[in-house]
């Protein structure tokens, strides 16, 4: 039966065939399928985002020019996407999802190395790819079109699958290792499911398997995975080493205090005392020159963000569409709270980026296209009877 | 598409279950974002003091400003001990991109020899705080500075930096009398006052350097720098000046110290000159010398030990710790000593038959000249060296008023005021005897004494300062090296000073001076080739010692052995007699019999001090005594 739906879904047959439907006045914001509230907010944190960068990456305009070029880019890919009908996105989810499997594997066995791990698939010449974020969408995705074939709340059968369809991926970017990366992976694909209606007695089980399994995953872990874990728990072991980073960023946040040392005059962040700081740690020079105000502003403005992206998934007509939007949106969060945790000290450093304020390219692109299917599913709504 | 039955779908089922996630999920969320602004609350709210704190603590660095140590000049103002400033080569290992190919590089251009390049790669791996500078060549020449500035842009994370360091422009002829420094050991460390020397790196470790390192040194200041985690200074907050240390002006005399030293080059042996009336010491040579700068950065092993182990033992200062006889050139000093004591008198006559005999012994203890000299008074015992003279004089003083009244002349004892590290020779006495062999003294030893012999040992210091004593009618003054501290004179009237030696009749300085005269000038002197066209009045005694070890460990080949064999050749002199400006001891180890080399030597020292126009080279002063040698005058 489950192998059944896995089928039809690997298929990749629409949940239903699109109407041509009711003519009425649509805004412009419709007709490009477009959330106004939910890219204006957006835009905005796009320009606090610039603002601090200007002063992290050391006053450099370069630095804010290309990044700016570059949400330019992941807005207009964004726009593209939303374009796209959610039929669309059921139908290419198992073929994605497959060809991210191919490229882990080939990953693994063909893989280049870079820092350690083998992430990176390149063919020479043309493009330098790593599948593993690929499958930050495709994965969830994927579970999405699953359960969308089975009847909700899932039954234990599903889950066995989707256990499988997110395990995998895990497992293969977890060897390559990139054990940050694959939790984000195994974390966006379990909040479908949890979206989906998983029992509350299932998920207590689940977390004390997780629970005995920590000793496990501690035996298998790589030395310098094992040397954060530790460095997290207490940062003054190594002060120069690996806690030089806690340290320093717990030591630019504290010191911002209430209003901040004011936009430039961070001495931890113009110093150069903060390493990191226009990409993984940079929230900690928004705590030095904002302050407390700062970093309370910035965070309400991504709760209202999660909020609008939350409300958009409720009301999202399709149950696969509520699901992948519902996801999008939580794991936008997951990304605040762990960058934000870690850089204060309260989780372990994992290379997270914070969304759309860090310096870098691929995660503000992933981060927009994930945007762009959100406001799809949303826009298209009316396409989509009940 | 047909459903299974099974598999029905209730959308308001899975709307509502969807619902009800989404909303404990935006809980999650508000709880997840209110743990982070506790958090947040508390890093900068609650802990905020001690943040603030430590964010200070890593961008201001107080940093010492090391004082420019005080610089030492001659009493004409010439530069004897100046500070150079010289270059080191420093990384930091965080700022280089590739470290072996950075020392190949390095190793390269610096010329860095095959059995160094180990340590100069295991300096670079020293492990330090993050961003600090690892030392890994000093004192760079130029060529070595201008290799790594052409190379700059391959050598991230090198730097040259400057510090000063001690430099002796005249090092081997200064070495002994200026001392040298060299850098803080653990146990000077120990005993520093840590902010005065903060940041210094070097400490006085011998001679006028250690003597004055208080007034030298200065006093360390400090700032007050924002640094970036580089470490690199951005900028200063504030700041303390350093103290510089007091540039001292010694009683030496630049060219009268070469003089001396090129007079005894190649010998073993030592000069000091001092003018009497002021005790300021005017030259003060031991040779052979050595490089002193080779101390100031740590001088190497091999170095070291070829020092150790040279048999001239140049390390030995023999101006202030070398133990000599004093041979003949201590019978002016018995002479006052007598007149004091009223033993003799200037008039007293003896008749030296050649030999001199104890009471109730057969033994006879000889004059120099086998037949005797006959009728013998002061002025001609000085003159001619009577052996016989002393001996009877020292037997009827007796050993403890000799030990007395050569006390007064400073034997036995320091007499410098400034001197690092003088030893006080040795002034024998009854006392001594039994403490130090447990012994009764025997009469022998009194008429040995008497000749500048047996136990009694002085310094060539000590012989200088007793000479200049004399000459000075008797009035005693310490002799220094130190002229002026700063722009403030060292006071005349120095701690320490013995009383004079006062005589019954002050016109009996005079006879002993004319004694004196008659070494060089008398047609009987001893020094009589050396007194040939004196051109001011000079007194002078030499003195022949007989030779014994100065080291402890020295051995000896069979090509040294008779070399070494031969008598020390001394010479004590000062001059003019009515105006003594200087007095100078003469000592030269294993010079042969006689006392022409050292007689020479003294006159040259006296010319150079007193004529105008351009004394002899000491290159012809050298000539003349190869010409003379072999020629015995006399004790």
């Amino acid at each position: 039966m489950a192998l059944d739906k896995l089928m039809r879904a690997l298929r990749g047959h629409p949940v239903r065939p699109p109407q041509s439907g009711i003519k009425r006045r649509k805004s412009i914001w419709e007709r490009i399928h477009i959330d106004p509230w939910l890219v204006g907010l957006l835009m905005l944190l796009m320009v606090a985002g610039l603002f601090v960068l200007y002063s992290a990456s050391g006053q450099r305009i370069e630095s804010v020019i290309a990044q700016g070029m570059r949400f330019g880019l992941a807005l207009g890919v964004m726009l593209f996407v939303a374009q796209l009908s959610p039929s669309t996105f059921l139908r290419w989810a198992p073929l994605a999802y497959g060809l991210g499997m191919a490229m882990l594997l080939a990953v693994e066995i063909a893989g280049d190395i870079g820092m350690g791990a083998k992430r990176w698939l390149e063919i020479p010449g043309v493009i330098r790819f790593q599948p593993s974020e690929m499958m930050k969408l495709a994965t969830p995705i994927m579970v999405a079109a699953y359960l969308n074939r089975c009847q909700l709340p899932p039954r234990l059968r599903d889950i066995a699958v989707c256990g499988a369809i997110i395990g995998a991926p895990v497992v293969l970017i977890a060897i390559q290792p990139d054990l940050g990366t694959s939790l984000l992976v195994a974390s966006a694909a379990a909040i479908v499911v949890l979206l989906a209606g998983l029992s509350w007695r299932l998920i207590g089980s689940l977390a004390v398997l997780a629970g005995a399994a920590l000793p496990l995953l501690w035996m298998n872990m790589h030395n310098y995975q094992r040397q954060r874990v530790l460095t997290f728990l207490n940062p003054e072991s190594d002060p120069l080493g690996s806690g030089w980073n806690i340290i320093q960023s717990t030591t630019a946040i504290g010191s911002g205090g209430l209003w901040g040392k004011g936009w430039l005059e961070g001495t931890q962040s113009q110093l150069e005392f903060l390493p990191e700081r226009h990409t993984d740690f940079i929230i900690a020079v928004l705590g030095e020159e904002f302050g407390l105000v700062g970093m309370l502003a910035l965070l309400t403005l991504y709760i209202v963000i999660v909020g609008r992206g939350l409300w958009l998934a409720t009301s999202a007509q399709e149950t696969f569409s509520r699901l992948v939007a519902g996801c999008i949106i939580l794991t936008f969060f997951i990304y605040v709270f762990v960058n934000v945790g870690m850089v204060s000290g309260i989780l372990p450093v994992v290379g997270v980026p914070l969304p759309l304020v860090s310096y870098g390219g691929t995660s503000s692109v992933t981060l927009m296209a994930g945007f762009g299917i959100l406001m799809s599913l949303h826009a298209h709504r009316r396409l989509l009877p009940r | 598409m047909p459903k299974r039955p099974g598999t029905l779908k209730n959308p308001e089922q899975e709307l509502r279950i969807f619902r009800i996630r989404a909303l404990l999920a935006a809980l999650v969320v508000i709880v997840l974002t209110s743990l982070l602004m506790g958090r947040l609350f508390y890093l900068q709210v609650t802990q905020h003091e001690i943040y603030t704190t430590r964010s200070e603590k890593n961008r201001v660095r107080i940093e010492p400003l090391p004082p420019n140590r005080g610089l030492i000049y001659d009493r004409n103002g010439t530069l004897l001990a100046e500070n150079r400033p010289t270059y080191n080569l420093t990384l930091v290992r965080e700022r280089v991109d590739d470290l072996d190919e950075t020392l190949n590089l390095l190793v390269e251009l610096l010329d860095v020899p095959d059995e160094e390049v180990e340590a100069f790669q295991q300096r670079s791996r020293q492990r330090q705080r993050p961003f600090q500078p690892a030392l890994l060549m000093s004192d760079l020449n130029e060529e070595q500075i201008a290799n790594i500035a052409v190379n700059r842009y391959r050598l991230p994370g090198v730097e040259v930096e400057a510090q000063l360091l001690r430099y002796y422009p005249d090092a081997e002829v200064m070495a002994h009398a200026l001392g040298y420094v060299g850098r803080i050991n653990a146990e000077e460390l120990a005993e520093l006052d840590p902010g005065r020397y903060a940041g210094t790196h070097f400490i006085g470790k011998t001679g006028i350097e250690r003597f004055y390192e208080d007034e030298l040194h200065g006093q360390a200041g400090l700032r007050k720098v924002e640094t970036n985690a580089r470490g690199r200074v951005l900028r200063e907050l504030g700041r303390v000046d350093p103290v510089p240390g007091e540039n001292l002006t010694l009683t030496l005399d630049e060219n009268l110290q070469r003089l001396a030293y090129d007079l005894l080059e190649g010998r073993r042996g030592s000069i000091v000159a001092i003018a009497p009336a002021t005790g300021e010491i005017l030259a003060m040579v031991s040779t052979p010398g050595f490089d002193s700068n080779q101390f100031v950065t740590g001088i190497d092993f091999a170095s070291y030990r070829a020092l150790q182990e040279d048999h001239d033992l140049p390390l030995f200062n023999r101006a202030i710790r070398g133990h000599y006889p004093a041979g003949s050139t201590i019978k002016p000093f018995l002479a006052l000593g007598g007149l004091v004591e009223g033993v003799i008198t200037p008039d007293r006559v003896i008749n030296d038959p050649g030999y001199y005999q104890l009471p109730n012994d057969t033994r006879r203890y000889r004059n120099w000249l086998r037949w005797g000299h006959g009728r013998v008074d002061l002025e001609r015992s000085l003159a001619v060296s009577n052996n016989t003279y002393y001996y009877s004089l020292a037997h009827e003083m007796g050993i403890d008023r000799i030990h007395e009244q050569m006390s007064g002349f400073g034997f036995g004892q320091r007499v410098g005021y400034d001197i690092q590290g003088e030893s006080s020779g040795l002034l024998p006495s009854r006392e001594w005897k039994r403490a130090r062999y447990n012994q009764p003294w025997y009469p022998g030893e009194t008429l040995s004494a008497g000749i500048g012999q047996g136990y009694w040992q002085v310094t060539p210091l000590q012989l200088a300062a007793a000479t200049a004593t004399l000459a000075n009618r008797g009035h005693w003054v310490r002799p220094r090296l130190a002229l002026r501290i700063g722009d403030e004179p060292v006071p005349r009237d120095l701690p320490g000073t013995l009383p004079d030696i006062e005589l019954e009749n002050d016109a009996w300085w005079d006879r002993v001076y004319n004694g004196m005269e008659k070494v060089l000038t008398g047609n009987e002197g001893t020094a009589r080739r050396t007194g040939v066209g004196l051109e001011y009045r000079m007194g002078g005694k030499s003195g022949t010692a007989q030779v014994f070890s100065l080291g402890q460990d020295q051995r000896y080949n069979a090509d040294e052995l008779a070399e070494r064999l031969r008598d020390h050749a001394l010479f004590i002199g000062f001059a003019p007699i009515e105006d003594p400006q200087i007095a100078v001891s003469v000592i030269v180890e294993n010079a042969g019999g006689g006392s022409t080399h050292a007689a020479h030597l003294a006159r040259a020292m006296t010319d150079a001090w007193l004529l105008e126009d351009e004394a002899p080279e000491a290159e012809e002063i050298r000539e003349t005594l190869e010409h003379d040698n072999g020629r015995v005058e006399g004790n």
